[in-house]
């Protein structure tokens, strides 16, 4: 049996970031080196510093669907309006159970959890006091379900659950959808609500994994010597993709298309990084593309400022990358906006995205003193270099109990 | 506490769980559902307040008391009177 699988492109981007609320404006952030890590404070924990999102959520939400939803909903509303807005696609004719609705999350619950358990604190725990709203709160689908009822899409809306590799897993996803014909539409990608949570914090606190700094913006700094780990952010990035046979008759704008992918797994521990297998990932995602790793201009990393997790990752590059890649340039997103959870691949992603018309790198901040391990070739370091070429974005996310994603995004070319 | 208090509970809370709604007009003889979007879960926030801010309990049974403005009064008033209120 022959089967020509679908080409599928991107063809909206709808974000917020803690350093943008727009992908034009979390772009020209990104080159002009602005991040957006704060102090803020955390529930029994007192002052830590986080990356805050700051988007008008009235704009697509009233009052009361803010009360009544949750932040990660809300999130997702956001970014998937933005999207939609952005693909210029008729939607108000377009078939509403032909929309699926995939978004990645790296968890979700926890914030309400221990906003029920904080508020009957206050009544000697009796739990005639717990909201009504708590399941359909907490329930696993519920960003996306809060989209899906936002926009009247009846399509299948769910999230993938996939800790902090879930942005990616959103749109791999998607792809995968689309291409089985599932859906017409997919919207799609990965959005987190953890500052939300203490527990989030006080895990990593607990890991000895979460970042400290005097100045908030100089907190997360992978690959740096001093860096002391993780800044937890929030965010959303949600995109729309379609069939690029769709996509050509009504002319949408491409911003680039789905090369190829991987997701494994390490299956050696519940929390360290493993990185034969993240290697693997990345030569699997390759080959499925059908690319050499020298055909790869951008490599994104996950890379989150932990002591040891950055030095694996670059051993992970290094062996597929390390030689005859003289094209290849590497960066990192997380310097500016922190560990964004399960919106990371997906917003990381959108941030090199305009690369493809503008030929420039955006590049990693906060590497005052390069660690000597994480010294890769072609590490894009404090200021944005401007390149002969970008025709092809590596996009890596990894997370908890092992589970690796590679996304490869090429220029489309028809 | 009287009817008229007991209402101006109620339209507080009801302000807060409906906090886009105009609700300076409301008929106090008219269904609240027939003048406003409310569900039933929102009715069941108008429940959980009034057990939260006053210490009031409403069985299932007794929510159709819940349905106007001038039913809570009539409904709620004895409440708030027993508890010396």
């Amino acid at each position: 049996m022959s089967f020509k699988s679908p080409r599928i492109v991107i063809t909206g981007v709808g974000l917020t970031a803690p350093n943008g609320n727009t992908l034009s404006e979390f772009r020209q952030n990104l080159l002009n080196g602005v991040g957006g890590i704060e102090k803020r404070e955390i529930r029994y924990m007192g002052e830590l510093l986080a990356g805050v999102c700051h988007y008008d959520a009235l704009k697509y939400q009233t009052k009361k669907e803010l009360r009544v939803g949750t932040r990660a909903g809300s999130i997702s509303i956001y970014c998937a309006r933005e999207a939609v807005a952005d693909s210029k696609i008729d939607f108000a004719a377009f078939p509403k159970d032909r929309i699926g609705i995939y978004v990645g999350t790296t968890e979700h619950g926890n914030v309400e959890t221990e906003n029920e358990v904080y508020a009957i604190s206050k009544f000697n725990y009796d739990t005639k006091y717990w909201s009504h709203y708590h399941n359909p709160r907490t329930v696993s689908n519920n960003p996306a379900g809060e989209v899906s009822l936002n926009l009247g899409i009846t399509g299948p809306a769910y999230t993938v659950g996939a800790a902090c590799a879930a942005g990616n897993l959103g749109l791999i996803h998607a792809a995968q959808m689309l291409r089985l014909g599932e859906v017409d539409l997919a919207i799609c990608g990965g959005v987190s609500e953890s500052i939300h949570t203490f527990g989030i914090f006080a895990g990593f606190k607990s890991q000895n994994a979460l970042a400290s700094h005097p100045d908030p913006l100089k907190a997360s700094r992978p690959f740096d010597k001093a860096r002391n780990g993780i800044v937890i952010s929030e965010g959303g990035a949600l995109y729309t993709l379609e069939r690029l046979d769709d996509a050509l008759a009504r002319g949408a704008k491409i911003y680039g298309e789905i090369g190829g992918y991987c997701v494994n797994s390490d299956a050696s521990d519940y929390v360290l990084p493993n990185p034969g297998r993240q290697a693997e990932c990345v030569k699997k995602a390759l080959a499925n593309a059908r690319l050499a790793p020298r055909d790869i201009h951008i490599v994104n990393t996950h890379a989150t400022a932990t002591p040891m997790g950055d030095i694996q990752e670059c051993e992970a590059i290094r062996a597929v990358f390390g030689e005859g890649c003289p094209d290849t340039y590497i960066n990192n997103t997380k310097s500016y906006i922190g560990h964004c959870m399960g919106a990371a691949g997906a917003l990381e992603l959108a941030g090199n995205l305009p690369s493809f018309d503008d030929l420039v790198v955006h590049p990693t901040i906060n590497v005052d003193d390069l660690d000597p391990q994480c010294a890769l070739p072609g590490l894009v370091l404090n200021h944005p270099k401007k390149v002969g070429k970008v025709d092809a974005i590596l996009n890596n996310s990894f997370g908890m109990l092992g589970i690796n994603s590679t996304l490869i995004v090429k220029r489309f070319l028809p | 506490m009287t009817k008229d208090e007991t209402k101006q509970v109620v339209l507080d809370i009801i302000a807060d769980i409906a906090p886009d709604e105009d609700i300076s007009n409301l008929k106090p003889d008219v269904r609240l559902r027939d003048q406003m979007q409310l569900d039933s879960m929102d009715f069941l926030d108008i429940v959980m307040e009034l057990r939260k801010r006053h210490g009031i309990e409403v069985p299932e049974a007794d929510y159709i008391h819940l349905a106007s403005l001038d039913s809570c009064a009539d409904y709620l008033t004895p409440k708030f009177t027993a508890l010396g209120k």
